[in-house]
């Protein structure tokens, strides 16, 4: 993702040129100036034209320095000092000591596994999922438009306010849900049904937008190539598997990588559904507990810090590991 | 920050037209200017008769300050998370806080309430009972005026047990013989993991003789006596008392259980008396009360309640004192105590002439006031309560010793703001 960002940068003219070699790269804007050859040859008016852009990209910068860089640097600097608001007399630097206090903790890990397993079955349900609804979605000839918006409703509601659907949907007494498989039971105070309702309330709210990435893959998949492989006697499975799948791998990528990344991060149905009771609390709302609840924004920072590690790692491995890149660019020789 | 003159009104409608920024400059001019009495943001959890204290008292005032009401969420998590928020970020819009008596210290600890000295104090401290006065101390200066207190008591059915025991021994003899004739024989507790059962765990462990930290709130305690109360605690959880649901018992469980003919017995807080008058009347003729069970006599009651706090970041706060002091004299806590059923913290109030009716069990409260076991005064409450529920849940697989080791070393961490909360 960083690489498809880097070659619109003008600055990069050392990389550019040599794609421009094998004629693979053709970026808007940067690509007129990539062309016209060297760096001495660029005109007057080219460069002036160049400073100009960099002066309409500052404020834009500056907003991102402040609103992103700034709090990542202070919650790095949080997180190496005890910084408890119900000791304001007792803030010092402690090294790493924090790092030591969360990585011993058994609640970090019992949250680490919980979060892992809502983000891998919830994934594989929504791919899955996904990409029957996007095949719909694509082969549908008549009312498409209207299949398109009725799919993607429930994405398009609020996830708190979906969230407090299925809390009263379960809740006995007056849940439909809860009503409909009768008895006491209440299956939000116990770990294991809460884990399965939670999964349940993400991969109803997300699989619409797992669809509507898979389907703008399907829209690449040239449909000569299918004809052509009927011709030759494949089966439908077949086609699947061997022509439409594989060119729609970086599409895939993308949109596996932008859910989990999302489903890492899951808070606000756990916050609504259980809001961590009964040992279903999920890195984030581990994080908002000892942050808000707790006061204490040494541990609270570094829970933050370590989630944010965890992310870049699982985009280091989708990006490196698999090659996802931006569908329609240049996805070999990027390892 | 409602206006509330129609001279405020007519500029927002203008200001509706302006920029956004603009607005905000002109709400927040009207909530301070308006009548030119200075107005004192009340926060306190939901109660239903506050707005007519609130009116009382702002006809008291006559004109010196306006108390507005500011109602917080229902659940004390909730209360609490949205004060700490707003204090931390140096909020001025708040002046009165309704505290849950186990906060004092954490926010007096964080220089988030102002101390109550001279005339103040003075004022908050007469006629005041003992033991909701300590709940509103910290390191020995005073830090809240005691709005309402509570204690937890033994309810029991004489028809079924004619005289109630002592002890927690006494009980479990109680149901074995029930049992036995094959009649309710349980004995609700709070014993679901949240706050009551560390509640009740506090207060089996002051009954022992203990208490979880030391006075200052610096070190942790515990010790044979812990160990004592916890092993109290998992015989009486695999005893015929316990009702097979007690690991997700709360106070309103409780009482459910009771009132539906589960249990025979039930420690609880009071407002379990009223409801059997409505819900049950037939079984409200044998309900009765005693004192807290304890381990070698009678116990020690947990300790509830709510004070009333200043805000450090408020503008006004002789007049946030003196609208505090109002909300909480014996006429406010007489209808807080008649109408809400909020037990008073002023001892004249019990013996006024009302209160028998609305309280026939007064004299049980007041003494078991007298040695209610406070919960420990520490900043560090909230994590130390978290850990030890979770620790002791579920009752019966509790193992004391190994247990009142783990406790301290989590109680330990949490004192360094190394405690993680779950």
């Amino acid at each position: 993702m960083t690489d498809s960002g880097e070659t619109s940068k003008p600055r990069d003219t050392s990389r550019a040129d040599v794609r421009t070699a094998d004629g693979a790269v053709a970026t808007a804007g940067g690509a007129a100036a990539v062309r016209a050859g060297r760096r001495p040859a660029i005109s007057e008016g080219k460069r002036s034209e160049r400073r100009l852009g960099w002066l309409l990209c500052l404020p834009a910068a500056v907003v991102m320095v402040v609103v992103t860089i700034y709090p990542i640097v202070y919650a790095v600097l949080l997180s190496l000092q005890r910084a408890d608001l119900r000791f304001p007399d007792d803030r010092k630097w402690i090294g790493l000591s924090n790092y030591v206090t969360v990585l011993t903790n058994s609640f970090w890990w019992h949250a680490f596994a919980i979060t892992m397993i809502v983000t891998v079955v919830s994934v594989a349900f929504e791919l899955v999922l996904g990409m029957a609804l996007a095949m719909i979605m694509h082969r549908t000839l008549v009312g498409r438009g209207l299949v398109r918006t009725l799919a993607l409703i429930p994405y398009g509601i609020v996830t708190v306010v979906a969230a407090y659907g299925w809390q009263y949907a379960w809740t006995p007494g007056y849940g439909y849900i809860a009503h409909v498989l009768g008895g006491n039971s209440a299956p939000l105070t116990e770990q294991i049904p809460a884990i399965g309702i939670i999964i349940l309330a993400e991969i109803w709210k997300t699989t619409p937008f797992m669809a509507l990435l898979l389907m703008a893959g399907l829209a690449i998949v040239p449909d000569d190539l299918q004809r052509a492989a009927s011709m030759d006697g494949a089966t439908t499975w077949q086609r699947f598997t061997q022509v439409t799948l594989p060119l729609m791998k970086p599409a895939i990528l993308v949109a596996l990588l932008f859910r989990t990344l999302d489903a890492v991060r899951v808070y606000d149905n756990i916050y609504v559904l259980t809001n961590g009771a009964q040992g279903t609390s999920s890195l984030s709302i581990l994080t908002y507990h000892n942050l808000i609840g707790g006061l204490n924004l040494g541990i609270g920072s570094t829970m933050s810090i370590l989630m944010f590690i965890t992310v870049a790692i699982i985009a280091f491995i989708f990006i490196k590991g698999f090659g996802t890149a931006a569908p329609g660019t240049d996805t070999t020789g990027r390892r | 920050m409602q206006p509330h003159n129609p001279r405020g009104r007519y500029r927002i409608s203008l200001a509706v037209g302006a920029s956004a920024i603009m607005a905000g400059t002109l709400l927040t001019g009207c909530g301070s200017g308006g009548t030119g009495a200075p107005t004192i943001n009340l926060y306190n959890a939901p109660q239903q008769n506050l707005s007519a204290m609130v009116e009382r008292c702002n006809k008291l005032a006559d004109g010196k300050y306006r108390i507005k009401l500011n109602t917080l969420p229902r659940d004390a998590d909730g209360q609490r998370e949205q004060l700490v928020r707003r204090l931390a970020a140096g909020d001025s819009g708040m002046d009165v806080l309704g505290l849950d008596v186990t906060w004092t210290a954490e926010l007096a600890e964080a220089g988030w309430i102002r101390e109550w000295t001279g005339a103040n104090k003075a004022a908050a401290e007469k006629g005041t009972l003992a033991a909701p006065l300590t709940t509103a101390r910290y390191q020995g200066k005073l830090y809240a005026a005691p709005y309402n207190t509570n204690v937890q008591l033994l309810w029991y059915r004489d028809d079924l047990m004619p005289k109630a025991p002592s002890t927690w021994d006494g009980l479990m003899k109680q149901a074995d013989r029930l049992a036995a004739q094959n009649k309710p024989h349980y004995v609700e507790v709070q014993g679901a993991q949240y706050e009551g059962l560390t509640v009740w765990f506090n207060s089996m462990l002051a009954s022992a003789g203990g208490r979880m930290m030391n006075k200052a709130g610096t070190k942790a305690e515990l010790g044979q006596p812990a160990v004592r109360a916890l092993t109290t605690m998992r015989d009486f959880a695999r005893s015929k008392a316990a009702d097979p649901s007690m690991p997700n018992m709360q106070e309103d469980e409780a009482r459910l259980a009771v009132e539906g003919g589960r249990g025979f017995a039930e420690v609880n807080w009071p407002f379990v008396y009223p409801a059997m008058q409505g819900d049950k009347p037939a079984l409200a003729k044998h309900f009765k009360w005693a004192p807290f069970p304890g381990i070698d006599g009678p116990g020690r009651s947990p300790l509830g309640g709510a004070n009333f706090a200043v805000s450090r970041y408020s503008k006004n706060p002789q007049q946030a004192f003196q609208a505090a002091l109002c909300l909480r004299d014996p006429a406010s806590q007489k209808i807080a105590a008649t109408k809400d059923g909020l037990p008073p913290t002023i001892e004249s109030v019990y013996h006024t002439p009302d209160m028998a009716k609305a309280y026939p069990m007064r004299d049980a409260i007041l003494s078991a006031l007298k040695t209610a076991a406070p919960r420990p005064v520490t900043p560090t409450y909230q994590n130390i309560s978290t850990v030890t529920s979770a620790s002791l849940s579920p009752p019966a697989s509790i193992d004391p010793t190994a247990l009142e080791k783990s406790l301290r070393q989590q109680i330990a961490d949490a004192i360094v703001s190394k405690g993680v909360l779950p």
